[in-house]
């Protein structure tokens, strides 16, 4: 087919996962065939997916009209540049993740799997489908199809109270983010014209207006991407779910809501003003320095991870406020750098904490354990694991050469830029943003330390009540190609840069300057060579290459003896597993620094307790301060609004005549 | 710049510099031996050790994983990468564009993960605690050294170590208020990641103010050998940036040999000033307990702040 357009095959693609589902729940007797064949089939059409979003960076924008949808309102398609990256990043993870799923649910029991895998596939086509929506109408149709198969697949294991509650929390805050999205849509809107993106983006807003649908965006998107304050739900439905779907909401889901943050202010708003980029950047500064203080604070894995995403989302909101503040102080060179910071770790974060999750997930299936504190040694049972999950660490942890550190280099980078503003508090604002990207990546590289040698160094904690299993090729194979994609994306930051400015100049109109694209493929040069310049490739090769060096070299002057004895911990005869560090041990240098940004309750004995037990435990001071009283004041307005139900025609037939009364006097 | 003169240049600057490091820690010794009025061991004490060290026969926990044992050598590779790109001898070095400060602040971070971790895999009371200690010192000091590097950066545009160096070593001599507050945070933040007085002593083997030796306690023969090279060649890679953002002055181009015996004795001189006033400082401080290095590294990240602000409101 010569006229084959990338928004086909994506609504081609979709459509077949979808189909996939309805199999799967067909195969209620079959469980086997879910596993072997809907899984892998549903995987591949991840890779299709990603095809279609590399090729749709580097097409131009390709747009259809669905013939679904109601009458006279028909649903509009489309897939440009910025699409077409998302997607990528959707197929590419979905990939690992959906590989990685057709081994982890082999021993679920039929009558649970057969809807997860309806579910989980109507949950990627709706994926798909917002991100090629092009009006608002499919746009909210998909984005709450997302939401609500992603709710069911939050309460997998409805029996637990705690997962339905998780999943209570979710649907609650996903539903206020999207009524603020309709609001946003209506704003943009403003009463003329249709609802197609096309429509929305040639009414030029501009002033209070403007900022409003601004806000509305920021906090809608916001809520669904576990922006603070609005975070309280990632850290309860993410552990609740099966972790390949913890997987996929932590890495992909949350992205979605990037993507129409991006889509909707620079796309649809347009004429970005600095001072919403400065609302985005302080929000994002905020949210991942306190995503990152919860993590430490944390020994359920699952947790934990999703704490960390909380932290990303705010390096990706910094990235993105930067963007805004550059672009709407007339620097557009510099603002592209900052969009494509911000876009790059949207794709990072995607990445390793798909991977991260699965691992998670693999020691929850080899061990039945989430509770770091009851971890420990699992490099020994799980040496593939093991490996993966180091790689993720690394990643996640901004360390070179892995991708984590491009992108947060990058958005040192265009904080860097800061100079060229002209107002002067907030040229100095920015670095000290910056400042606190730093401190949270360093305590990410803390918290990631803990993670890993609480689970899987040292000595194991308890006896495993099974022998630890290896997790099975499958697993390992979604678990691989995360892996891979992390080196890939660290080692080749040019290319990638490539697509980006692709896709940043098809949105803003500018992308980086011709000197920087010109580095080659080793450098590589976010403005030019002279300011700032970084190879990972040199990175690797110079550290692999002193580390064979050394091994040979020790080998031959010297000698490679090596004898095994008990460890020696300066002597001291009676060491338990005991001895080591638990998690919240650990974590415990934060509590004492941090004190204030948390809410600690502890018990402590006194000395004459015959049974003395100490508890201690870390709350989000959000809870208290603004969820549960804005859900008493709720609680009390609809406990007065309850006098008007009397149950009474009569009295109801009073108030509509009221009401008939009221409109004529008022409606005059 | 020709080629073949700038890869000589970054060869004979690594050699050096990996062969000069253990005389670094072995001068601060000695100087230290003095001021406090013993003989000391003679500079040449490091060499002996590490020789002494390699002919050892390693010794491993039962549990010791792969880890372990490969951490040494990432640690070593690490630090020699560091000393390769910092323009220690002559800027423009071919290495010099691999990274740039905020690189070299993460190459430095990948080195304490993996020494943590490593600290973590035996599974020790020690080993935990220190690499607990080494993070909270690492995040604390990072932030402030990134802002210490961001000011020195603002003056010359340029987050590259070479570029800084040479539009720094290149103008006339005028003391930037912004670049004297930058400075004492370094000093701050160089005394804390190096695990020197008054936040780590690397001499003390008292079980409960260790820090990084609590680390590296499982280690044995080659293995420690090759951290402690490490060690000196992190302290020489620090003092090293400290020389090149604020003392520039006398280094060489890269493949100009000309000024090669000007910018060796240079550097020779001021490694030596820097090793004596580490050692005065040392000797004049004392350890300070674990829970006020927040205070201690809050004071060098505000000192760095302050710098920038400064350069903000004076120097533009």
């Amino acid at each position: 087919m010569t006229n084959f357009q990338p928004v086909e095959a994506a609504v081609t693609l979709s459509v077949i996962w979808i189909g996939l589902g309805a199999i799967g729940l067909a195969c209620m007797r079959a469980p086997k065939l879910i596993t072997g064949v809907v899984f892998p089939a549903g995987a591949l059409v991840s890779l299709a997916l990603a095809a279609t979003g590399l090729w749709a960076i580097g097409a131009s924008p390709s747009s259809a009209i669905l013939p679904a949808g109601l009458p006279d309102l028909p649903f509009h398609v489309r897939v440009d540049a910025l699409s077409g990256f998302f997607l990528l990043l959707l197929g590419g993870v979905s990939f690992g993740i959906s590989l990685f799923a057709c081994g982890y649910f082999r021993d679920t029991r039929a009558t649970t799997l057969a809807p997860l895998s309806l579910q989980y596939h109507v949950f990627l086509a709706s994926m798909a489908l917002v991100l090629i929506a092009d009006d608002a109408y499919l746009f909210m149709v998909t984005w709450e199809s997302m939401a609500l198969s992603s709710y069911f697949l939050v309460t997998t294991e409805h029996h637990d109270e705690r997962n339905r509650r998780a999943g209570f929390i979710y649907l609650l805050i996903a539903h206020l983010g999207a009524i603020s999205i309709l609001l946003c849509f209506g704003v943009l809107h403003g009463g003329h014209g249709d609802y197609t993106f096309a429509a929305l983006r040639a009414a030029d807003l501009h002033g209070f207006w403007a900022t409003v649908a601004f806000l509305l965006a920021f906090f809608g998107f916001g809520a669904k991407a576990g922006m603070l304050p609005l975070h309280v739900w990632l850290p309860e439905a993410h552990p609740a779910a099966p972790s390949p779907v913890s997987a996929l909401m932590s890495g992909v889901m949350i992205k979605t809501a990037i993507y129409g943050m991006v889509r909707v202010i620079f796309d649809l708003i347009g004429n970005i003003r600095w001072e919403w980029g400065l609302t985005v950047l302080l929000f994002g500064a905020a949210t991942s320095l306190f995503g990152v203080l919860f993590a430490l604070m944390q020994h359920d894995l699952k947790r934990l991870l999703a704490y960390h995403s909380v932290e990303n989302i705010g390096i990706i909101l910094i990235g993105i406020g930067l963007a805004m503040v550059f672009i709407g102080s007339g620097h557009p060179v510099a603002g592209a750098l900052g969009l494509i910071a911000g876009l790059y770790h949207t794709l990072n974060h995607a990445v390793f904490k798909g991977l991260l999750f699965l691992g998670a997930g693999a020691i929850l299936k080899s061990t039945g354990l989430r509770n770091l504190n009851e971890m420990g040694g699992l490099i020994r049972y799980l040496p593939h694991t093991a490996l993966y999950f180091l790689i993720g660490a690394l990643a996640i942890s901004a360390l070179p050469p892995l991708n984590g550190f491009v992108s947060e280099w990058l958005t040192f980078q265009a904080s860097l830029q800061a100079p060229q503003l002209a107002s002067s508090v907030v040229r100095s604002l920015v670095p000290i943003v910056a400042a606190v990207l730093a401190l949270s990546g360093a305590l990410t590289g803390m918290c990631f330390v803990k993670v890993y040698g609480i689970a899987f160094l040292g000595q194991r904690r308890h006896e495993y009540s099974v022998q630890p299993d290896e997790a099975s090729g499958w697993e390992r194979a979604g678990m691989l190609w995360l892996a891979i994609a992390c080196f890939a994306l660290g080692l080749a930051p040019v290319f990638v840069i490539g697509e980006l400015n692709t896709v940043c100049l098809a949105l803003t109109g500018a992308g980086l300057s011709d000197e920087a694209m010109a580095s080659g493929w080793l450098w590589l040069a976010p403005t030019s060579g002279a300011q700032a310049s970084y190879s990972p490739v040199v990175f690797l090769l110079v550290i692999a290459a002193v580390f064979g060096l050394t091994f040979v070299l020790v080998r031959h002057f010297y000698h490679g003896r090596l004898r095994r004895a008990d460890p020696w911990d300066c002597g001291f005869p009676a060491q338990t597993s005991r001895m080591q560090d638990s998690a919240d041990a650990f974590g415990q240098p934060i509590r004492q620094i941090f004190a204030p940004a948390f809410l600690i309750k502890r018990e402590i004995p006194r000395a004459d307790d015959l049974q003395p037990v100490f508890t201690q435990s870390v709350e989000d001071r959000h809870w208290y301060s603004m969820y549960l009283p804005i859900a008493r004041f709720t609680e009390f307005l609809s406990g007065h609004f309850g006098r008007l139900q009397q149950g009474r025609i009569s009295v109801y037939l009073l108030f509509s005549f009221m009401t008939l009364i009221a409109l004529l006097v008022f409606a005059q | 710049m020709n080629v073949a003169g700038g890869i000589v240049f970054q060869v004979l600057q690594s050699v050096l510099v990996l062969l000069l490091a253990p005389l670094m820690l072995g001068w601060v010794n000695q100087c230290r031996a003095w001021l406090q009025n013993r003989s000391g061991a003679g500079i040449w004490q490091p060499y002996r050790v590490l020789h002494k060290l390699f002919h050892k026969d390693a010794v491993l926990a039962h549990n010791a994983s792969p880890l372990f044992r490969a951490t040494p050598y990432i640690l070593f590779g690490c630090m020699w990468l560091a000393v390769g790109i910092v323009p220690v001898l002559a800027t423009s070095l071919p290495f010099a564009p691999a990274a740039d400060v905020i690189a070299l602040v993460g190459l430095f971070a990948l080195a304490r993960v993996f020494v943590s971790l490593a600290g973590m895999d035996v599974g020790t009371s020690f080993g935990t605690l220190g690499a607990r200690r080494e993070m909270m010192i690492g995040f604390l000091a990072e932030p402030a050294m990134l802002m210490t590097l961001f000011t020195a950066s603002l003056i010359s545009h340029s987050t590259s170590l070479a570029t800084i160096v040479e539009t720094l070593g290149q103008r006339e001599f005028v003391i930037y208020p912004s670049m004297a507050f930058a400075a004492i945070a370094f000093l701050m933040v160089l005394l804390a990641e190096n695990a020197r007085i008054p936040i780590d002593n690397p001499s003390t083997h008292l079980e409960l103010t260790m820090i990084h030796e609590a680390m590296v306690l499982e280690y044995s023969a080659r293995h420690l050998a090759l951290i402690e090279w490490a060690a000196s060649l992190k302290l020489t890679a620090y003092i090293t940036i400290g020389i090149a953002i604020f003392v520039p002055w006398g280094i060489a181009q890269a493949g100009d040999w000309a000024a090669l015996p000007v910018a060796l004795a240079a550097l020779l001189l001021k490694l030596l000033a820097a090793g004596a006033g580490l050692a005065l400082l040392e000797t004049l401080s004392a350890k300070m307990r674990i829970f006020r290095a927040p205070e201690f590294l809050g004071t060098a990240f505000l000192l760095a702040t302050l710098g920038m602000l400064t350069h903000f409101l004076l120097e533009r």
